[in-house]
């Protein structure tokens, strides 16, 4: 402790998990492109960014099928620490008046606060619904299959579930990136410092403390 | 077709105007499909193929003359046939001459996101641009006659042109000139409108009440339209839509979700800016790791 020459980080994620994180994260923007262009006009430029528009047609829907295969692994590892619970909902009605984080009215967060949960709910249900539409509209394989008015309804259904994982993965970006800074490394690197995870994750710092001695490392 | 345009009135994604100073002088166009005249010869489907350069697959017999069976990216057009036995204990013949309607209001190019895959024309033909067709099907999902088709060999959509590039040069389309009985004809659609209106007449003089025009208002009026003996009951002849129109969830999808959810992102990540403006970024302080590396310590001890 206290050694300038190195320092003490918390594991976050595995190697494992990043990885599988970086695949989800580029298939999801190659499958944003390529789905916004054929979404509406004033996007359709991006199709260029994956070869042109009949290129978007063919590469979107393998985009989008191998995101949710990712975001399957993914989510069977960490739907367990993604289950809500009244310090949760304490925690996500609390949070917009709390003046610190060490306000008294704010509970201890585990692994992942209430907002990341909701997120995770909202990407869990906005993918199953991009999957199973998805496979409907995917003209070359399978629309022959369905009656033309389940299309349709897929169509729609496909068009709000995507609006709805661009939304929640913009904020999701924002949060990592941008707003709560220190976030990235857990996922290039996998690990945080501790001051990070006492700030926002004191509960599950207090567990990984106990689990194991932190690991120190060279810079 | 791609010809060089400028009487162009609706282009698919596209927001701002597409070439259009040329009107169409003598009017919108209309085919005329007067279905008690026809004698079901198959010749109109003979000239689309020829004129076309299209020959589908020899296929089988399924015990009617409808051959091939269904419209396909060789087949823009086809002959529909139903043996009706009527409440008189008569057979009617209801042959119907199936192809692309030629909507007003088209719900292929509602859908169509490729832009100017689909335009139509100020002479009312829609038509598809298969150089810039990206081969999605949305024109099939949009279409509220199930007309247009993707071609297996090179994944673009095909369907009745009504002869635009004939059209154009000022001579009808192939099937109207094939037409040996006159069940076929061509103009602007006012005199399409307007033969037709003889046509009913005479039919209902001869004991087909519900004789009538099939311009369906749905979809904006057609630039196909049939003369029908029932025309209370147009599902008769091969399950013609009594009331098409763009779906619902066509216009939903199509309509008002897509400037709302373009929109709702462009102001999710304008809020995520402002947020940043405001508030500035969550950093975790000196005490932060300080209190951290004290908690440590005790974990230690």
């Amino acid at each position: 402790m206290g050694d300038t020459a190195h320092r003490t980080v918390i594991a976050r994620y595995s190697e494992g998990e990043r990885i599988n994180h970086w695949i989800i994260a580029i298939t999801f923007v190659l499958a944003a492109l390529s789905g916004l262009a054929l979404f509406h006009p004033s996007l359709y430029w991006m199709s260029s960014l994956v070869g042109g528009g009949t290129w978007s047609r063919i590469l979107h829907p393998f985009f989008g099928v191998l995101m949710t295969i990712s975001f399957v692994l993914m989510a069977r590892a960490v739907a367990k620490y993604n289950r809500m619970d009244a310090r949760d909902w304490q925690w996500l009605r609390e949070m917009p008046k709390a003046t610190s984080h060490d306000d008294p009215r704010l509970p201890e967060v585990g692994r992942y606060n209430g907002g990341q949960k909701i997120l995770f709910k909202l990407l869990v249900a906005s993918m199953a619904l991009l999957l199973l539409s998805g496979i409907v509209i995917w003209r070359s394989y399978f629309s022959a299959y369905f009656p033309i008015g389940v299309i349709r309804i897929a169509a729609v259904v496909h068009a709000l579930a995507g609006f709805v994982l661009v939304c929640s993965i913009i904020g999701h970006a924002y949060m990592a990136i941008f707003a709560v800074t220190g976030s990235m490394g857990a996922m290039t690197r996998g690990v945080v410092s501790p001051g990070w995870a006492w700030r926002h994750h004191r509960a599950w710092f207090r567990e990984s403390i106990r689990a194991a001695n932190p690991r120190t490392r060279a810079d | 077709m791609a010809l060089q345009s400028l009487d162009i009135v609706r282009r698919s994604a596209t927001t701002t105007p597409s070439p259009g100073v040329r009107g169409p002088a003598t009017g919108e166009v209309a085919k005329l499909i007067d279905v008690s005249k026809c004698i079901g010869c198959k010749a109109c489907q003979a000239a689309c193929m020829e004129w076309n350069d299209l020959r589908d697959e020899i296929g089988t017999c399924n015990g009617t003359l409808e051959n091939p069976h269904d419209l396909s990216d060789q087949t823009w057009t086809l002959m529909r046939f139903t043996e009706l036995e009527n409440p008189q204990g008569d057979l009617e013949w209801l042959i119907r001459k199936d192809g692309c309607m030629h909507c007003a209001d088209p719900g292929c190019l509602k859908a169509c996101p490729a832009p100017g895959a689909i335009v139509q024309y100020a002479n009312g033909i829609v038509d598809f641009h298969q150089e810039n067709c990206i081969g999605c099907g949305y024109c099939i999902t949009g279409c509220p006659f199930d007309v247009p088709r993707i071609s297996k060999k090179d994944k673009k959509a095909y369907k009745c042109t009504l002869c635009s590039d004939r059209v154009a040069v000022g001579l009808e389309p192939a099937c109207i000139k094939a037409c040996p009985t006159g069940a076929l004809v061509f103009g602007t659609k006012e005199d399409m409108q307007h033969h037709a209106e003889g046509r009913v007449q005479d039919l209902q003089s001869r004991g087909f009440d519900q004789a009538g025009l099939y311009d369906p208002g749905g979809v904006g009026g057609t630039h196909v339209m049939y003369v029908l003996q029932h025309a209370d009951q147009p599902q008769l002849y091969s399950n013609l839509p009594a009331e098409p129109r763009i779906s619902p969830m066509v216009s939903a999808w199509k309509g008002i979700t897509k400037p709302l959810a373009v929109a709702g992102i462009a102001m999710t990540a304008l809020a995520a800016l402002f947020h940043y403006l405001r508030v500035g970024p969550n950093d975790t302080t000196a005490e932060d790791e300080a209190a951290a590396a004290r908690e440590m310590e005790k974990n230690h001890g």
